[in-house]
């Protein structure tokens, strides 16, 4: 299982109520309605991570999030998820505050553009990163809007967005005791717990 | 027929005909006092009853849904691609009932039949039946067979209607429901595209008022218009155009007004076939009733409202092209059943053929109908397992 998977199940209360954006194959929700007993849907383009979800029982709507949630009424959601997605939104800050009207809280994972490996690529290459954990290369990326932690946080400040919890993780998704020494620099992906 | 039967293929099949003589109740007011349906199966029906799977046919549909009437049979039953051993619907683990509905004319009661008070066809007296009438008809049909819950109830189009409205008057009967290429209810367009097939039959100096049996006359040329203007709306632009584009049957234009467009010919062979099997007045009533169909009437539209008192689980498929119900059709009944609270799964099926999309085998769709109905499967086990213990 993705290690992200299960500290993301921490903050998922009991018997909620949630929605993921950008569900893959629906592992999560598959997870937390094995374990947190949840119930909710998955939101997924990709044809074969959609049946995917189906096979594993999990309920998945097949739905451009692009195209806005509109249909959805506020606070639908216990929770609404969305992993590893929002650096390919066209507007992050929109599909934050969407999600933030949708659901009562959010949770989001994103990678930290601002990881020392990504700096130094920049710094002594001049190229933009290419590595195992982004593997794409500038022209032909998914990857509209990296950001940092410290952009996501200045964001949230902007929005008036409260940040309830955070955690930092290597790319393995582990904890790592020095990353909190640093987070900006030395942590790779964050997992934010967001509410209005 | 192929020269041999696919192993794949429920085979050579029967149709039975079964009476009723439980007055039935229809909403526009009149009582059928009897009736009959006629009825296909395939599979065995499992020793607690829950392997039955109940399939709705759409508006010229029937219940030859799979297999074969004979030796001598070109084709198969018209949902063959999807009914069989080791098929999306698995006839070696499922139960599957097809009907022809009330008013259709394959069979059941309908215009084409005797009324038993007359001796004479029903014709126009056949009262208007709606969806809601043929949900009925369906859920006595299930106690014929002694079945108290469908493990799936799955239709396409007019299908998928009959399937949605089963969830809400009879949200214990089904565990799953399937409504493909459908629409909540039907648009001022639709409405509009069933008058003018209605009024190219009534209109045909051949139709009589619908009295037509006992002129033994048919309102031929009617139905071929109907049909063609159907065909139409089924098919998309896109589809049309790789199919047939501007050819022409005899490499030239003629300057007159014989069929010269490899569509025009196309158009006039399926209404013409159409005209020969199909009945006038059941083409009128199953239009009604797909202009009737409306389940958020009973709660002043609010579809979520209505949609509260079903407890199946739901897969809702679309297809891209088809703009007779379009995939913004099937996702009103998404988005209802998510603000209902409801299960749900919903595929958008890439496809150039329009509404006749639900259909055909298109891989995608085989996949995604597959991977549900392996759900209903483990659902009905689990089902087995609960109650064995």
């Amino acid at each position: 299982m993705r290690a992200d998977l299960d500290l993301i199940k921490e903050w998922v209360e009991p018997g909620s109520r949630v929605l993921d954006l950008c569900c893959g194959d629906g592992e999560l929700l598959h997870h937390l309605q094995n374990h947190k007993n949840a119930s909710g849907y998955g939101l997924e383009i990709g044809p074969e991570n959609i049946t995917a979800c189906i096979r594993k029982g999990v309920n998945v709507i097949e739905k451009d999030i692009e195209e806005g949630l509109a249909s959805i009424k506020d606070n639908t959601f216990d929770t609404v998820i969305m992993t590893q997605a929002i650096q390919i939104m066209m507007r992050p800050d929109e599909i934050v505050d969407e999600m933030l009207r949708i659901g009562k809280e959010c949770i989001v994972t994103f990678p930290n553009f601002g990881h020392w490996r990504a700096r130094g690529y920049l710094a002594f290459r001049g190229k933009m990163p290419v590595s195992k954990f982004l593997p794409y290369t500038w022209y032909n990326t998914p990857n509209t809007h990296f950001c940092t932690f410290k952009d996501f946080e200045r964001l949230c400040v902007e929005r008036n967005i409260y940040i309830m919890e955070r955690t930092v993780v290597d790319n393995e998704h582990q904890h790592r005791w020095w990353i909190h020494l640093w987070p900006n620099m030395l942590g790779e992906i964050a997992i934010y717990r967001i509410t209005k | 027929m192929p020269a041999v039967i696919p192993e794949d293929s429920v085979g050579i099949v029967e149709p039975q005909k079964i009476e009723f003589n439980q007055p039935l109740q229809l909403q526009c007011g009149r009582v059928l006092n009897n009736y009959h349906l006629m009825v296909e199966t395939y599979g065995e029906l499992n020793a607690n009853r829950s392997n039955a799977i109940l399939i709705c046919h759409a508006l010229s549909g029937n219940h030859h849904v799979a297999g074969y009437h004979s030796a001598d049979d070109k084709k198969p039953g018209w949902w063959d691609s999807a009914i069989g051993p080791g098929k999306a619907i698995d006839t070696n683990k499922f139960f599957v009932i097809g009907l022809n509905n009330l008013g259709g004319c394959h069979g059941s009661s309908g215009p084409n039949q005797i009324n038993p008070e007359t001796g004479k066809p029903f014709g126009p007296d056949f009262p208007i039946v709606t969806v809601n009438d043929w949900v009925e008809s369906q859920a006595r049909l299930a106690d014929y067979f002694g079945i108290d819950q469908f493990a799936a109830i799955i239709g396409g189009s007019l299908g998928g209607m009959q399937a949605l409205q089963w969830s809400i008057n009879y949200p214990d009967r089904l565990r799953h429901c399937m409504v493909i290429a459908a629409a909540p209810k039907l648009s001022a367009q639709n409405i509009a595209f069933n008058e003018v097939a209605r009024q190219a039959i009534s209109q045909d100096s051949q139709f009589y008022n619908g009295h037509y049996y006992e002129q033994d006359e048919v309102p031929r040329v009617g139905l071929m218009l109907a049909r063609m203007l159907g065909h139409i709306t089924y098919l998309s632009d896109d589809g049309m155009r790789s199919k047939f584009g501007r050819e022409l049957r005899a490499g030239q234009i003629s300057y007159d007004f014989t069929p010269q467009f490899e569509v025009e010919s196309y158009l006039r062979y399926q209404g013409e076939r159409f005209s020969t099997t199909f009945d006038a007045n059941t083409y009128l009533l199953m239009t009604k009733a797909l202009d009737y169909f409306d389940p958020a009437a009973a709660t002043e539209g609010d579809l979520p409202a209505i949609l509260q008192q079903a407890r199946a689980k739901f897969m809702v498929i679309s297809f891209t092209t088809d703009w007779r119900f379009s995939p913004e059709r099937s996702r009103e009944i998404v988005d209802a059943l998510v603000e209902a609270d409801k299960q749900v799964s919903y595929a958008e099926i890439e496809a150039a053929h329009g509404h006749d999309a639900f259909l055909i085998p298109i891989p995608r769709y085989l996949d995604v109908f597959s991977a549900y109905m392996q759900r209903v499967e483990a659902d009905t086990q689990a089902l087995s397992d609960k109650e064995n213990h």
